[in-house]
């Protein structure tokens, strides 16, 4: 292949790797993006095909909490916000699994790791969406968490990762509106609907601060993806901003966060969090999530449901080529 | 092809264009069995919001790309060519006093 899907030998003399490390981080320093055919180091190769892979399987297992829900929203309004939210998540898998293809990996290598279970996807999915409210507090929550990560990813150093992000971004401010929309309608319901949302808000709440990573001092990869300009910012500043975004929405909907340690720093006027149990986090993100394993069946079943549909477009495909369903 | 044989397809590039008489651009890439549904499968992907009035899509390995270890020299810039600039230009103006 010759776009940019695979990084080519250079002809120009060569540099040692540590000369060309320099190099690339000078790159980097001066702002500019790295793309495809540019020489990277493999550690960069690697933590890249590792989250976006990571990324674009979330999206993809991200259709299910709420896809339940499609048939059962309770207006033909939810109906198209929901199924269109759903839609754009696939899309969004879409463009993450195309764009850490750039890397040398392929499709299918992809798709088999999750499959298998060897990949990671993002821990929130292995949540339950119990209620109606829960399909409203995923976009409302776990969209808005997400959004505050790939606004900042937008800005990575790679360069398809970037172009992905800043089209998700763009798509994604729809899911945090129809889902706060909806948590707003039920808060202001019967006492009973009321209570359906703030249930829901006491299960999503902590599981959504737990997207943005283990802690500071915990997180592994953190410091060298700074370096590389690929993360701008730390999970615990990226969990506050979020925390500062929503506890105003929570108020104005009269909904209030389980977190009783919750409280504004006097000087800064920032929200802190109270701890987070990461023992959870640590056994949801090792499969124990309430939901891991029906996830999978649920991908594994419709991988192998439409094994006959890819079968016979290859074979249509097949037979065009070769002249014989030409007429 | 079995019927149990996992492929993802060809991988196909490809460009939009958001108006008539705007060039078409790229925006990113599908996988399909052939051009007709990499066509749908674009359409799907890029096209379910934005207003666009015409897609393009082409296998990426027909794209023939230069390398960015070529760039310097293949994309020398200007600064030795200033005379292919208007402002290296100074037409002689007898009306105007030195």
């Amino acid at each position: 292949m010759t776009t940019e899907r695979e990084p080519a030998a250079s002809v120009s003399e060569p540099a040692s790797e540590t000369e060309r490390e320099a190099r690339f981080l000078e790159r980097i320093d001066a702002g500019e993006k790295i793309e495809p055919r540019d020489w990277m180091p493999e550690a960069y190769r690697r933590q890249l095909i590792r989250m976006m892979s990571q990324h674009a399987h979330s999206e993809v297992v991200g259709m299910l909490p709420e896809g339940a829900w499609i048939t059962r929203a309770p207006s033909l309004k939810r109906k198209l916000g929901m199924l269109a939210k759903v839609q754009d998540e696939g899309g969004h898998g879409l463009y993450l699994y195309a764009a850490a293809e750039t890397l040398g990996v392929s499709r299918e290598q992809l798709v088999q790791a999750l499959l298998s279970g060897e990949a990671k996807y993002s821990s929130i999915f292995n949540y339950p969406a119990l209620s109606w409210a829960d399909a409203g507090t995923i976009g409302w929550l776990v969209d808005q968490a997400a959004i505050v990560n790939q606004t900042l990813l937008a800005k990575a150093s790679y360069g398809p990762y970037a172009r992905a992000m800043q089209r998700i971004c763009a798509e994604e401010r729809f899911h945090e509106r129809q889902g706060y929309e909806i948590v707003a309608a039920i808060a202001q319901g019967t006492p009973a609907q009321r209570e359906l949302a703030q249930d829901s808000l006491n299960r999503w709440w902590w599981p959504t601060l737990m997207m943005f990573g283990p802690p500071d001092s915990e997180s592994r990869h953190t410091q060298q993806l700074m370096r590389w300009r690929v993360k701008q910012e730390s999970n615990d500043s990226q969990r506050e901003w979020f925390v500062n975004l929503v506890v105003p929405q929570a108020d104005a909907i009269g909904l209030v966060l389980p977190d009783p340690a919750l409280r504004k720093d006097p000087t800064t006027e920032r929200w802190l969090h109270g701890p987070i149990d990461w023992d959870e986090f640590k056994t949801v993100l090792a499969g124990g999530g309430p939901c891991a394993r029906d996830r999978l069946r649920v991908r594994r079943e419709v991988h192998a449901s439409g094994t006959w549909v890819r079968a016979a477009a290859e074979a249509f495909a097949a037979k065009h080529a070769s002249g014989e369903g030409a007429q | 092809m079995s019927a149990d044989s996992d492929t993802q397809f060809t991988l196909w590039e490809v460009f939009v264009q958001e108006k008539t008489g705007a060039p078409h651009t790229h925006v990113g890439s599908v996988h399909a069995a052939d051009a007709e549904l990499a066509l749908q499968n674009a359409r799907d992907t890029f096209a379910r919001r934005d207003k666009l009035v015409s897609i393009w899509v082409v296998e990426a390995e027909r794209i023939a790309a230069s390398r960015s270890e070529d760039a310097a020299g293949m994309f020398e810039p200007g600064p030795e060519k200033i005379y292919r600039h208007p402002r290296f230009y100074r037409p002689a103006n007898p009306k105007k006093k030195a």
